[in-house]
């Protein structure tokens, strides 16, 4: 569903390269985890795939359920089925939590002609689904993202990404800031949407994240590229040996 | 892909809606101002002696008086005898009913958006409407009459009503007040009258809706509304403005007294042509309006959206003159293009215990210049006296302005201010965010800008809470892309 190609991605007003002939493939039901050091372009990734201003292309090809994804406006994108679970969530003063959430859900069923939810259908089913991943009810009511910890804007951005049901999920740093407990409750989250027909893939620094969120593939991304794709099994021992050992191995 | 600014740059593409003009038949003075224009006007009005003798006298102190020139905005000087003082559509008579008002200006108002039939039936809501210089029709009187309210226009309330006008008319912005408002004692010639008697909640909301239609017009409304002891009124003036190269001049006066534990809630949406990008026309909105708050435990509320003008220049204002009266100001201000606002208000308190708060949200976009303007002064008999100040500026853009002037004279040791001031920006960020969750780039800045706006739509009546969010969104609409 997802096919990058030999990606070059530049910052700075494209001064600075950033990507450096990245290729990925996701398939439909597959979960495939990024991992790397700082610096190796994992969130560079995970903007340009939601079309986020800044960063310049410079080589390569990204294709979305065949269609040129960096063609599409970041609503576009959203339409066709991307959601990104962003590392930092913004705030939104004045907007009502349920508000803007029932907006966007409305305005993607809107660009795909479908109709739109009544506000009792959609508040039967945020309800149930902030229950599911651990959001308070009264967050549903205050301002997006407003005052809120660091852990509750991660399970906001679940919660969204459960509500919105996107056929590509991207989860940027998302286990950074959460408690264990916390990790569990999202990782609940992020399993309750694996299907078949859906698609994830999860930055992430740490290891722990993936026993729960447990992926088909991981990637150690290096210096703009992929430097080494393995099973599950890639990051037990990428935290046990370190990026330095294994990258020096596979060079 | 835009960002936050350019999105911003492209609103100077955005068009004016209310913007046709009428062709119909109007009754015009001559261009200029003189004794005789005034008694002309007297004459057309049929004023009472009384009346035609305030008329003079405000003449005669308007022309002791200067412009200010203290305000925060530029404009070239106004050629006051370059103005038509009244125009009014040719009739011979004010039509007994709605269906005899001329089909021209009833398309005119369906145009708007508020067709005067289905708007009187469907939404339960008594308007007045004025057209240029008189008011056309008012709707739903018989319904307030059973109740005792009086809701007609001002010339109607002078000849049915004189005993009220005359005790009231000039008692809270007196003739002599300042340059505008010496104007428009001279030369107004209609406007909304409100009378709610002892212990009545008004059941409906009360609404103006002013048209400037004619070239070389001045609009000079007054609007007057009374609420005796223990009484309710919500009321709301609506406004738009044919969309002309040169600027036209609207200087109004509202006046609200409450006595003993009455309240008034005054809302505007006002949305007068603000003249184009380069800022070629427009309305100069030189407004004077004040609430007295006479009465114990009275209550006044203003709150205002303020979206369209060339020039916004207005404070209302209360003066809370009764222990316990409580004054409300709550402003959306918008500015684009090369808009001008220097707008507040003004709390003089007075009685013991008043209160009163201010809630300010000013947001600037293209070369537009903004000004919040605010007095809040403690009397010394203010015992115990209140104030709370909140002042938010939105900056759209790197292009336009956004400055904060609040005054606070305290004379009594009990009495207490307090001021809170922010500014913010749209940021690239919200705006992403907001796109890559489906919303397209004009609806996430009207989201975030009514976001910012929100605690003063909430003071909004329902009907027209809906009205001004759309309003909000439109007046800062552009092509993305």
């Amino acid at each position: 569903m997802l096919k990058i190609t030999d990606l070059h991605v530049a910052v700075d007003g494209g001064s600075k390269p950033v990507l450096k002939g990245l290729t990925l493939e996701v398939k439909p039901g597959e979960v495939h985890a990024i991992m790397g050091p700082n610096g190796s372009g994992k969130s560079t990734l995970s903007y340009v795939l939601a079309g986020r201003d800044g960063y310049a292309v410079t080589g390569g090809s990204v294709r979305f359920q065949d269609a040129d994804l960096l063609e599409l406006e970041p609503e576009e994108r959203a339409a066709a089925g991307i959601f990104l679970a962003m590392q930092y969530p913004v705030e939104i003063p004045g907007v009502a939590n349920n508000y803007f959430l029932r907006q966007s859900l409305n305005a993607l069923r809107r660009a795909r002609g479908e109709p739109e939810v009544s506000a009792a259908e959609f508040i039967k089913k945020l309800k149930a689904v902030a229950e599911r991943v651990g959001v308070d009810p009264e967050l549903l009511k205050r301002d997006v993202n407003a005052g809120f910890s660091g852990g509750e804007k991660k399970r906001n951005e679940i919660l969204q990404m459960v509500m919105l049901e996107p056929k590509l999920c991207v989860l940027d740093e998302t286990d950074s800031g959460l408690d264990i407990d916390a990790l569990k409750t999202v990782a609940d989250g992020v399993n309750s949407l694996r299907s078949p027909d859906r698609g994830m893939i999860v930055i992430t620094h740490y290891q722990r994240l993936l026993d729960y969120i447990v992926p088909d593939f991981v990637h150690i991304l290096a210096d703009g590229r992929i430097r080494k794709t393995g099973g599950k099994e890639l990051a037990l021992a990428l935290e046990e040996q370190g990026y330095e050992h294994l990258l020096g191995e596979a060079a | 892909m835009a960002t936050a600014l350019e999105t911003v740059q492209d609103y100077a593409a955005k068009a004016y809606k209310y913007g046709f003009s009428t062709a119909i038949e109007s009754d015009m003075a001559p261009k200029g101002l003189n004794e005789d224009i005034v008694r002309l006007i007297s004459a057309k009005k049929n004023d009472p002696e009384w009346l035609a003798e305030w008329r003079l006298e405000a003449f005669r102190r308007w022309l002791t008086m200067e412009e200010p020139t203290w305000q925060k905005v530029h404009y070239p000087p106004i050629d006051y005898q370059d103005v038509h003082y009244y125009a009014a559509p040719k009739i011979k008579e004010r039509p007994k009913s709605l269906d005899e008002i001329d089909p021209e200006i009833r398309s005119t108002y369906d145009k708007l958006g508020i067709p005067i039939k289905e708007q009187e039936i469907l939404a339960g809501v008594a308007v007045d409407y004025v057209w240029d210089s008189v008011s056309v029709a008012t709707t739903f009187r018989a319904k307030l009459h059973e109740l005792g309210i009086i809701f007609c226009s001002i010339s109607e309330a002078v000849h049915d009503h004189p005993e009220l006008v005359r005790k009231y008319l000039g008692s809270v912005v007196p003739a002599g007040d300042n340059f505008f408002a010496a104007l428009n004692a001279a030369v107004f010639t209609d406007g909304s009258f409100v009378y709610v008697p002892k212990g009545v909640r008004c059941p409906m909301e009360l609404s103006t809706y002013f048209r400037i239609n004619e070239m070389n017009t001045g609009q000079f409304e007054r609007t007057l509304i009374i609420a005796d002891e223990g009484s309710y009124v919500s009321y709301l003036e609506g406004c738009t403005a044919p969309q002309r190269d040169e600027n036209q001049l609207h200087a109004a006066v509202v006046e609200l007294i409450a006595h003993d534990d009455a309240e008034i809630k005054y809302s505007t949406v006002q949305n007068w042509y603000p003249g184009n990008a380069e800022g070629k026309g427009g309305i100069y909105n030189f407004v004077t309006k004040r609430g007295a708050c006479r009465g114990k435990r009275s209550k006044i509320s203003w709150t205002q959206v303020e979206t369209g003008s060339a020039i916004t220049w207005k404070y209302p204002s209360c003066i809370l003159q009764g222990d316990d009266s409580v004054g409300e100001f709550y402003s959306v201000a918008v500015t684009n293009n090369a808009q001008q606002a220097d707008t507040g208000t003004k709390m003089i308190h007075i009685g013991k215990r008043t209160r009163s708060r201010i809630v300010s949200k000013g947001i600037s976009a293209g070369r537009a210049d903004q000004t919040y303007r605010g007095l809040v002064r403690m009397q010394k008999g203010a015992e115990g006296a209140r104030n709370h100040t909140q002042c938010d500026s939105m900056l759209i853009g790197d292009k336009c302005g956004a400055h904060t002037v609040p005054y606070i004279e305290i004379k009594n040791r009990t009495a207490q201010a307090e001021h809170e001031a922010t500014t913010s920006k749209i940021s690239d960020d919200q705006l992403f965010y907001c796109r890559s969750r489906g919303i397209a780039e004009e609806d996430a800045v009207a989201l975030i800008v009514n976001g910012f706006c929100r605690e003063v739509m909430n003071e909004l009546p329902m009907e027209f809470a809906v009205e001004a969010r759309k309003l909000l969104g439109i007046s800062l609409e552009g092509s993305v892309g």
